[in-house]
């Protein structure tokens, strides 16, 4: 695991401070410049979109998710695995699978505005297959689960009496809520944001797939640069500091919740 | 209260809509008979068939299982020697291994791709079959290690010890308690490591080199020429194997966690 795992990442690291050769690859030159480069607004903004994106994402989810998994958590015990695994299953279905459905959804000749134009809802075409908000629509649905989970957990551990009591107490729903249910869950919407901000941050089958020129994100930026442009020390800039975005999450999530790990 | 119950209640089928639908559509129109796939125009099955004549999707199918079940094979073997071997070293030594477990399932697969893709070419390994293998390998070793470890962390260590205490080499004690008691993780980490390997494009991505081209590859490759009803079906079948997968896993993993030794003994008894 060692030889396969963490030389490579050091050789991203190491490469990340080298200069591109002339037919791609690398010279031994040490420089700074590819972090440098990485200021450059161009770069600056596509760092900044997959983290808007990556909020956005981690903000829908759990809007989305949260009922669900207090709905889950509050069912009969009987039904409890059962909604999980139906949770779990689209989840489990090739990534590619799923980010194709929207596409054959969403496009311009999709089924969306197929059905729309039939009901005569509209008279031209809904253009959103190759933005950011089909890019959006992908991440969400891909990593939704993500966030039901952990959120489902910890809801599960939240004692029912408790929100009993501030309602006997004449707190109003709303503040029963935002004062005693969501502090108490607070660890497992943690867990679920950094969940699906991860993977969000990174992503590049979702990008690549639904969205246009226009919508690069780090993933995309990361592909193109070893693979199109061959700027290997460049590109190795850019995922090292991803890498770091990534890590610096992860951890402030093992210092809130201890038991994360255990519970990985 | 019953108006918030029916809240949560339709909130929660909105969610579950919202996850089948584009599922649900996508097999749907894989029996669509048109080729302009948005419009209903009967039932038919041709697309299947033309997917099972498809020399180049055979072929991918072909690699992804070799794939997975070698990289799948090397991932178990060193994990489940990792896992066991860790028990054997002190607190603070398992601590820093575990921690170091988490760090390549957070990181985003696509550090992993560019990561693995430099070293091979460093090491001037060519790019092909072999090399997604290893990737695989490489990428399911911690998943084998954690679900190993979260076993071991409940079984008993005085199990073994009396096996001991009774005679056993060391290696008979494995085989015939610590071993049999794992079964269950075992298959568990088989089984995702399996799906892990048979779902990856990023990895496979990086690592491929000309003329290997996995299942998931292809599908990209076939997505990105553009729609046609052909991948709908091809997305049909993949939704089917992965529930198909995941029934088996379930059902493994219903099993109870904790096995009394004497439910146990019969049948390790015998071999």
């Amino acid at each position: 695991m060692g030889l396969f795992f963490f030389l490579p990442l050091v050789l991203v690291f190491i490469i990340s401070f080298l200069t591109r050769g002339t037919y791609g690859g690398f010279e031994w030159t040490w420089s700074l410049a590819n972090y440098g480069t990485l200021l450059d607004p161009l770069y600056l903004w596509i760092y900044g979109r997959s983290f808007v994106l990556a909020t956005a994402t981690t903000a829908v989810c759990l809007v989305l998710g949260y009922p669900l998994a207090y709905y889950i958590s509050r069912a009969p015990s009987r039904w409890q695995p059962i909604w999980l695994v139906l949770v779990m299953i689209p989840f489990w279905t090739n990534f590619l699978v799923r980010t194709y459905a929207w596409i054959f959804i969403l496009r311009t000749e999709g089924l969306m505005n197929t059905l729309l134009s039939e009901l005569g809802l509209i008279s031209e075409p809904i253009e959103i297959l190759y933005t950011n908000i089909a890019v959006l629509i992908g991440l969400v649905y891909g990593y939704l689960p993500f966030m039901v989970l952990p959120l489902y957990a910890a809801i599960e551990r939240l004692d029912p009496l408790l929100v009993d009591a501030a309602a006997d107490l004449y707190a109003p729903g709303w503040s029963r809520f935002w004062r005693v249910i969501l502090p108490l869950t607070k660890p497992g919407v943690i867990a679920g944001c950094l969940l699906v901000f991860i993977p969000s941050v990174g992503a590049f089958i979702t990008p690549d797939l639904l969205g246009g020129a226009k919508t690069m994100m780090v993933g995309n930026l990361i592909q193109h640069e070893y693979l199109v442009v061959r700027d290997w020390p460049f590109g190795s800039a850019v995922s090292f500091v991803l890498m770091a975005i990534v890590l610096l999450g992860a951890m402030t999530y093992f210092k809130v919740d201890k038991r994360g790990l255990q519970r990985l | 209260m019953r108006k918030r119950k029916l809240g949560l209640l339709s909130a929660s089928l909105g969610n579950l809509l919202f996850l089948y639908l584009p599922i649900g559509v996508l097999v749907f129109f894989s029996f669509n008979d048109s080729k302009l796939s948005a419009v209903w125009q009967g039932f038919s099955l041709r697309w299947y068939r033309a997917l099972l004549s498809d020399e180049s999707l055979l072929t991918a199918v072909q690699n992804s299982l070799v794939v997975g079940v070698v990289s799948t094979c090397i991932a178990t073997i060193l994990g489940v020697s990792a896992a066991v071997c860790m028990e054997r070293l002190s607190l603070t030594r398992q601590r820093i291994i575990e921690g170091a477990m988490v760090f390549p399932l957070v990181i985003p697969e696509i550090m992993m791709g560019v990561a693995l893709m430099l070293l091979f070419v460093m090491v001037k390994w060519p790019l092909g079959l072999m090399t997604i293998t290893i990737g695989h390998a490489a990428m399911n070793l911690p998943l084998v290690m954690v679900i190993l470890r979260a076993r071991l962390r409940k079984l008993d260590p005085q199990l073994e010890e009396a096996a001991r205490d009774l005679g056993a080499t060391a290696w008979q004690a494995f085989r015939r308690v610590t071993l049999p008691l794992l079964m269950p993780a075992v298959v568990g980490a088989v089984l995702m490591a399996f799906t892990v390997s048979l779902d990856d494009f990023i990895v496979a991505f990086f690592t491929t080199g000309p003329g290997s081209t996995t299942l998931p590859l292809k599908v990209y490759s076939m997505v990105k020429s553009g729609v046609s009803p052909e991948i709908n079906s091809l997305s049909a079948i993949l939704v089917l194997v992965s529930m198909g997968l995941i029934g088996v896993s379930l059902m493994i993993q219903r099993r109870p966690v904790t096995q009394t030794p004497t439910e146990r003994f019969p049948h390790t008894g015998g071999t």
